[in-house]
């Protein structure tokens, strides 16, 4: 028996090259394009979504953060608008005190002025009573008086000697 | 997510894998031994023939004009000469095993050790003048081995096409799912990073490459009918191979290859040597492709082969339990052997693309 393992036979050359060519053309066309078309679309999808998933995670740290931005503008806005009315309410406070003294201020000034017209008026009135009351009582003390001759004389001679001639 | 199922699936399956395995060589075995006995008795007049091993295994490893089935049933297959006269065709059965000769319509023929045809004389003799210009394009068992290897593969592939079509972009499933991290891994692993971006254009025939000699191989490990052909084993496939890749890499061949090989960057005075050295580069690297598969194959099919030899040889049913568990070993190493040596070939071929198509700055 000869063993000519090393020595390609010409028929199975042939068919090998004839199975192999029809083999590669067969599946070329029927399966490793379909094939290869599908894993590049699925990847192609799966990278899609994972670029748009990173998109919608960005697109979504960006709403927080604005919301966050939006919450601390209000809350500053907020302690602006508080701030601001009590301001206005001290402002308002002190207004209505400082008129209300003024207002009282200018009252007592009034009633003090009232008062001392009133004094005066008073005053004026018991004066002129002190001073009619005081004439009558001369006139009716002087009536009285010189009701007899010698006591006229002694007084004007008092007078008269109290009256030195210098 | 509970994955005990899995597991339990696996270790089943990895159980079947060794019963299966244990009877194909329990099966090889009893083969071997009723081929012996056959031998035997055919030859009566020697009452206890020789074992010869070396004759054993290389009917084993070489091709055939049947496929042996058991004992002395095997399928006949299709016997296609072309002589100077015209093409001959008839069933590989009209030479009974060898024993008798075919009368064709142009040449008697002759079945001489068990796979050569040769033409016969009148005188009952070879003649060898007129043999040389037979040529014999016959559906041998490596030939049909083949083909259902084709068949087989384009059965699988363009369900698998079916199945990406049907689901789209959806996660594969089935044998989509089990085909798709291998064909990933020779476009990310093998194809990418050797050829690069113009990887696209050779991805099917790197795939082709892949899934053909691997098939192959697989197949080449059982022992019984389906199988039993050692086609990656024959140097006629590995030469059609490397010649198929040799073209394909040469013709893709940028302006930057063939300066490398034509004029390459050294004094002009080693042009003589250099010259010589890349043609010959060019032609050794398919070469060292179709030595390396075919050897790789043989040596298992030889190892296996030899390890059951053994039983014969020492003519003892002690030594079988021995003897098949080392075959066990070497045919689960084999498996691995298959897949490795289509990945390597398969990864040669894209890096001999790449360093054709490369492009230089």
């Amino acid at each position: 028996m000869s063993f000519d393992i090393g020595n390609p036979s010409i028929g199975l050359v042939f068919w090998t090259f004839v199975a192999f060519l029809l083999l590669l053309l067969l599946l070329r066309k029927f399966a490793w394009k379909p094939i290869m078309e599908a894993i590049g679309e699925r990847e192609k999808s799966i990278e899609d979504a994972l670029t748009s998933a990173e998109k919608a995670k960005a697109e979504m740290a960006r709403l927080t953060n604005e919301n966050e931005q939006l919450l601390k503008a209000a809350r500053a806005e907020r302690d602006v608008i508080l701030k601001e009315a009590k301001e206005l309410k001290d402002q308002i406070v002190a207004d209505a005190k400082h008129l209300a003294q003024a207002e009282g201020a200018k009252l007592i000034e009034q009633a003090r002025k009232e008062i001392d017209d009133q004094k005066k008026r008073a005053l004026a009135e018991v004066k002129n009573q002190v001073s009619s009351l005081s004439l009558e009582i001369a006139r009716k003390v002087l009536q009285k008086e010189f009701e007899d001759e010698r006591k006229q004389e002694a007084l004007v001679s008092d007078l008269l000697k109290d009256v030195k001639l210098n | 997510m509970d994955f005990r199922h899995f597991f339990d699936s696996k270790k089943i399956s990895f159980i079947a894998i060794f019963a299966v395995l244990t009877t194909f060589s329990a099966v090889q075995a009893a083969d071997t031994a009723t081929a012996d006995t056959i031998a035997a008795t055919s030859h009566g007049a020697h009452a206890e023939e020789e074992f010869e091993p070396t004759n054993m295994i290389m009917e084993h490893i070489s091709d055939a004009h049947d496929w042996h089935l058991w004992g002395h049933t095997s399928i006949p297959l299709p016997v296609i000469l072309y002589t100077d006269k015209g093409f001959e065709f008839f069933l590989s059965s009209e030479f009974h095993h060898g024993e008798h000769d075919y009368h064709g319509t142009y040449y008697n023929y002759r079945l001489v050790d068990k796979k050569k045809i040769q033409v016969v004389n009148t005188a009952g003799g070879v003649d060898e003048e007129a043999s040389k210009k037979v040529w014999d394009f016959s559906i041998t068992k490596n030939v049909a081995s083949m083909f259902l290897s084709v068949i087989l593969l384009l059965l699988v592939f363009t369900s698998v096409a079916q199945a990406y079509k049907k689901r789209g972009a959806k996660a594969p499933k089935g044998l989509q799912s089990f085909l798709e991290p291998v064909i990933l891994f020779v476009r990310d692993d093998i194809a990418r990073p050797n050829i690069g971006h113009k990887y696209a254009r050779f991805m099917p025939l790197l795939l082709t490459i892949f899934f053909f000699i691997w098939i192959n191989n697989l197949l080449g490990l059982i022992p019984i009918f389906p199988g039993a052909a050692n086609v990656t084993g024959n140097i006629a496939v590995t030469f059609v191979l490397a010649l198929i890749v040799l073209v394909v890499v040469n013709f893709s061949g940028n302006k930057y290859y063939w300066k490398h090989i034509l004029l390459p960057d050294v004094p002009w005075w080693l042009y003589p040597i250099m010259i010589p050295v890349e043609l010959v580069g060019v032609i050794s690297k398919p070469f060292a492709l179709m030595i390396r598969l075919f050897a790789n194959i043989t040596a298992g099919h030889i190892i296996i082969l030899s390890l059951i030899s053994l039983i014969f040889v020492f003519k003892s049913l002690a030594i079988a339990p021995v003897s098949l568990a080392f075959v066990l070993f070497m045919n689960v190493l084999e498996l691995l052997v298959a897949a490795l040596q289509a990945f390597i070939f398969t990864l040669l071929t894209a890096l001999f693309i790449g360093m054709a198509v490369e492009e230089h700055h």
